[in-house]
């Protein structure tokens, strides 16, 4: 197992930059997942660290050894892709062992290697079948077992998950998260989804338009945002957000929005007074009280079964609210709830979150 | 630290020498062939133009300018070939399309057989073009073929004669041929386009309530519209060059009137041996195809602007 | 869609008319073939002879020099076959697979090769050959074939890559191949079905070629099929039994070649550039 440490990684296809200095330092047996929006510059990130994209500059290091110019296979680095990327005509025995016999290992040892792993997996029965003869969460199965066998430095996964259905991908996101305790390797783990972010990861990289918004443990994200961006990712639904003007009289703080609605706000000093600043708090933290200090329209109810999303309007500013009460079932015409302050993240003019 | 420094300092450029060379190494071999047995020959053809070169005759090989193209000028033989070509080219590529598209349009058809019929009447492709003229040119020989018999019977010959020698029909033999030969090759590639055309298309406009010829007008031709048009043009180029039928069917004759301008330059360079002429031959055939291509290729993008 | 039986009817005689026309010229060189010559004449026109016979067969395979044609053919096309494949396969995982500066260019020539006429390269490759002894030889007809061949089957092969997730060969070399390992162990098996449709192509192409094979052959020993037969045909044209025996015998190969194919013809065709 090993370390990585990546220094100021750039990467652009031309002129068209994709990542703009990425720093980023991985610990020997860490989780990290890099989360963001389709086209954030994650996975081509996972790609220049397994050696499949030219580093156009900085520099990439595996345990301590500058790899930008080694080739993928002497990287010592084991992949799982989106598609599986299962070889077609080759047997599972044969797709788990085939980094094995590349390196030259005894008949032995490749044995045992595929055994364990099989075992590991679950893949006993299945060694002799071609991937077509699989459904998808044996050929997800394979793929991982591919990558184990080889007792890599890191494990690096494309979205592994995309392509099953969701009953499946629970199943076999809980299974990741148990191979990693067992194994203790260091990964990196690339998706677009936020709860796979949330649930597997040691920490969290959020990457937007190639750069890295915010580094931390998936409750750091959840609880102080870095940024608007972060904010509006993790967690759903999606936090509610209000723009306005930051207004100070006395010790009171308040965010005064386009339409003249103000909202008292906790003061800040990272903030001039006057300036725009927008306001987020998350649906599950507004507060429905029937003596709560704003009024709500109802405009739509989304009951989950589980809980209910309630879309409402506040002098006409959209917000989201999402309860465990069933009788918001029918609430009428209107609520009233209340923004509780110690639940509210105040956001500067450039997006940053002020404390 | 140096030595820590030493491979950073050499492999990446030892690297980038062999990322940048790799699909050149893949690409070589076939490049070089290429270029040694046809682009090579291609630019010694071009100078043969305008050097006199007769295989039997050791004193030739001098430059000679444009006298191959004033002999050209006055060559009424020559020009009957290129009113041939023309006439050559014309009808076949017009029934190979027709037919090929009819052929298609059929198969697109899911129907029981579909497969075997589509094997069976593809087959004439798989036909060396050699054995096909021999073939036309003995279904059209009185004395064995029944073909002059059955023209005869339904009154399109006056008599059970050889068409193949009759001045005025002749030309008819190797484009007949040209036309069986030819169909599959129309209608696999517009089978192909046809089998690209989204199916839920079709049903969207069955419900709108378009009938089958409306279908087809407002789907199937704006669809196959770009393949009818690349494969027309190339399978013109490719008709006009395509001397094998002629030269095995008639050889030109009879009295020239089947010589295509492709056939002319292989009798000039096969049966005189005067490679100079064959090649200024060859070369106002190539600058015609040209031209033609360009005309072809203008003509679109001027209609492609104006829709 | 509800079908209408009279255009059922008239769709399925359509097509028996196209398979007629298709199979006719060549049920008349089957037919002619087997009719002993006495009967030649007298029944001209009837569709099978009264009495059907081989001599004609034995006579071409034991008096002729159609085995050394049928061998000579046979040569060449198959090494044309392999050479063009092996150099098509590496071009085409070049143009499938790598950005690189010259890829246009070389897609470029190759289109460019196959728009010209071949015939203008008769003359210049006949005086190319000549001096390195390459006329009238088997060899010289496989390297001249081979790089007719080659464009086309390089976009063939290229489209066959194309249709192959890039994923694979990542894969592979992240599993500790190199690219041309994983070029090797993973892509070529997986690329068999193009492999098979360019040896056909160019079998049956090299199997057909005429014009090259007059220009650059002259004497019987090296001369192919379609020299012999054509040779055949101008000095005994009247022995017709012989001659169709003889065309029924270099059709074998070509149309095994398209029993083989047939099945990838409309993807070939299509994935690749256009050429008869």
């Amino acid at each position: 197992m090993a370390s990585i440490d990546i220094q100021d990684i750039r990467k652009s296809f031309g002129t068209f930059s994709v990542l703009h200095g990425v720093d980023l330092t991985i610990r020997d047996g860490e989780f990290i997942v890099l989360v963001g929006p389709s086209g954030c510059g994650k996975s081509t990130l996972l790609r220049m660290i397994a050696g499949l994209e030219d580093v156009t500059s900085g520099d990439i290091r595996i345990d301590g050894r500058r790899v930008n110019d080694l080739a993928p296979k002497d990287r010592d680095i084991a992949m799982v892709f989106q598609s599986y990327a299962l070889y077609p005509h080759m047997s599972v025995a044969d797709n788990m062992s085939y980094s094995l016999k590349l390196r030259r290992t005894a008949k032995e040892k490749i044995a045992s290697a595929v055994g364990g792993a099989a075992a590991k997996l679950g893949l006993d029965p299945l060694l002799e079948r071609r991937p077509r003869a699989l459904s998808g969460g044996q050929r997800q199965r394979v793929a991982m077992g591919r990558a184990i066998v080889r007792q890599p430095k890191a494990f690096l996964f494309d979205e592994p998950l995309s392509n099953l259905d969701a009953r499946l991908r629970e199943q076999m996101r809980a299974e990741i998260k148990k191979l990693h305790g067992d194994l203790h390797a260091t990964s990196i783990y690339v998706t677009h989804d936020q709860i796979e972010a949330m649930t597997l990861a040691d920490r969290i990289v959020a990457m937007h338009a190639g750069v890295v918004q915010q580094v931390g443990t998936p409750l750091d994200l959840y609880d102080r945002p870095a940024n608007l961006f972060v904010a509006g990712f993790i967690g759903s639904p999606g936090m509610n957000f209000f723009e306005g003007c930051y207004l100070v009289s006395g010790d009171q703080a308040e965010l005064r929005l386009a339409n003249g609605v103000t909202l008292p706000v906790p003061q800040r000093a990272g903030i001039e007074p006057g300036a725009t600043a927008t306001l987020g708090i998350r649906p599950e933290h507004v507060v429905l009280d029937a003596h709560g200090a704003l009024e709500a329209k109802v405009d739509l109810i989304e009951p989950t079964g589980f809980g209910i999303i309630m879309h409402v309007s506040i002098h006409d500013v959209p917000m989201k609210i999402f309860t465990l009460d069933r009788a918001m079932l029918d609430p009428g015409p209107a609520v009233r709830v209340d923004l509780p302050q110690e639940r509210l993240h105040l956001f500067g003019t450039q997006g940053q979150r002020v404390e | 630290m140096t030595l820590a420094a030493h491979p950073h300092a050499v492999r990446p450029l030892r690297k980038r020498i062999a990322d940048a060379s790799e699909p050149y190494l893949y690409s070589a071999p076939a490049l070089i062939l290429i270029i040694a047995v046809m682009l090579v020959p291609l630019v010694l053809g071009i100078s043969y133009a305008f050097r006199d070169i007769q295989l039997l005759n050791p004193f030739s090989g001098g430059f000679i300018g444009l006298d191959h193209f004033r002999a050209l000028g006055e060559d009424q033989a020559f020009f009957r070939a290129l009113r041939n070509t023309l006439w050559w080219t014309g009808a076949s590529v017009f029934l190979q399309f027709i037919f090929g598209l009819i052929l298609a349009l059929l198969l697109d058809k899911p129907f029981a057989g579909r497969g075997l019929a589509q094997a069976l009447v593809f087959l004439p492709w798989a036909v060396p073009s050699f054995l096909a003229g021999l073939n036309w040119a003995w279904l059209f020989n009185p004395v064995i073929g029944p073909l002059p018999h059955w023209m005869h019977a339904l009154g399109i010959l006056d008599a059970p004669n050889n068409i193949l020698s009759d001045p005025q029909l002749a030309m008819w033999g190797p484009i007949a041929a040209n036309v069986w030969w030819g169909i599959p090759f129309f209608a696999i590639t517009l089978l192909a386009a046809l089998q690209a055309i989204p199916r839920d298309l079709y049903e969207a406009a069955s419900i709108d309530g378009a009938g089958p010829v409306q279908r087809f007008l407002s789907i199937t031709l704006p669809f196959l519209a770009p393949t009818i048009a690349i494969t027309i043009l190339l399978r013109t180029v490719w008709i006009s060059n395509f001397a094998d039928l002629i030269v095995v069917m008639t050889n030109g004759g009879p009295a020239d009137r089947t010589q295509i301008v492709a056939s002319y330059i292989f009798t000039q360079a096969f049966k005189r041996l005067d490679f100079g002429y064959a090649s200024a031959i060859a070369l106002v055939l190539l600058v015609l195809l040209l031209a033609y291509s360009m005309l072809i290729v203008l003509l679109r993008q001027t209609l492609l602007n104006k829709g | 869609m509800r079908s209408k039986p009279f255009l059922t009817v008239a769709h399925r005689l359509a097509i028996l008319a196209y398979i007629v026309v298709a199979l006719f010229p060549l049920f008349w060189l089957l037919k002619v073939s087997v009719t002993p010559n006495d009967l030649l004449y007298s029944e001209g026109v009837r569709m099978w002879p009264s009495r059907a016979t081989f001599e004609h067969y034995t006579f071409v395979i034991a008096h002729s020099a159609f085995p050394t044609f049928f061998k000579n053919s046979l040569i060449v096309a198959g090494s044309t076959a392999v050479a063009v494949t092996i150099l098509a396969s590496l071009a085409g995982y070049a143009l499938s697979r790598f950005r690189f500066r010259a890829k246009y260019w070389i897609v470029a020539l190759m289109l460019v090769t196959q728009m010209f006429p071949l015939v203008m390269l008769v003359a210049p490759i006949f005086k190319m050959l000549s001096p390195l002894g390459l006329t009238n030889s088997l060899t010289g007809l496989v390297i001249v074939y081979t790089a007719f061949n080659v464009p086309f089957a390089t976009f063939l092969m290229q489209s066959f890559f194309d249709g192959i997730p890039r994923d694979l060969e990542e894969a592979a070399m992240i599993d500790g191949a190199t690219q041309f390992v994983a070029f090797r162990q993973i892509i070529l098996p997986l690329t068999l079905p193009g492999i098979a449709a360019t040896l056909g192509f160019v079998f049956t192409a090299a199997w057909s070629e005429l014009l090259f094979a007059l220009m650059l052959i002259s004497g019987n020993d090296a001369a192919t099929f379609p020299v012999g037969l054509l040779t055949f045909v101008s000095k005994f044209s009247v022995d017709f039994g012989q001659m169709m025996a003889a065309g029924i015998l270099a059709l074998i190969p070509a149309c095994l070649f398209f029993l083989l194919i047939q099945r990838y013809l409309v993807q070939g065709l299509t994935a690749g550039a256009v050429k008869g």
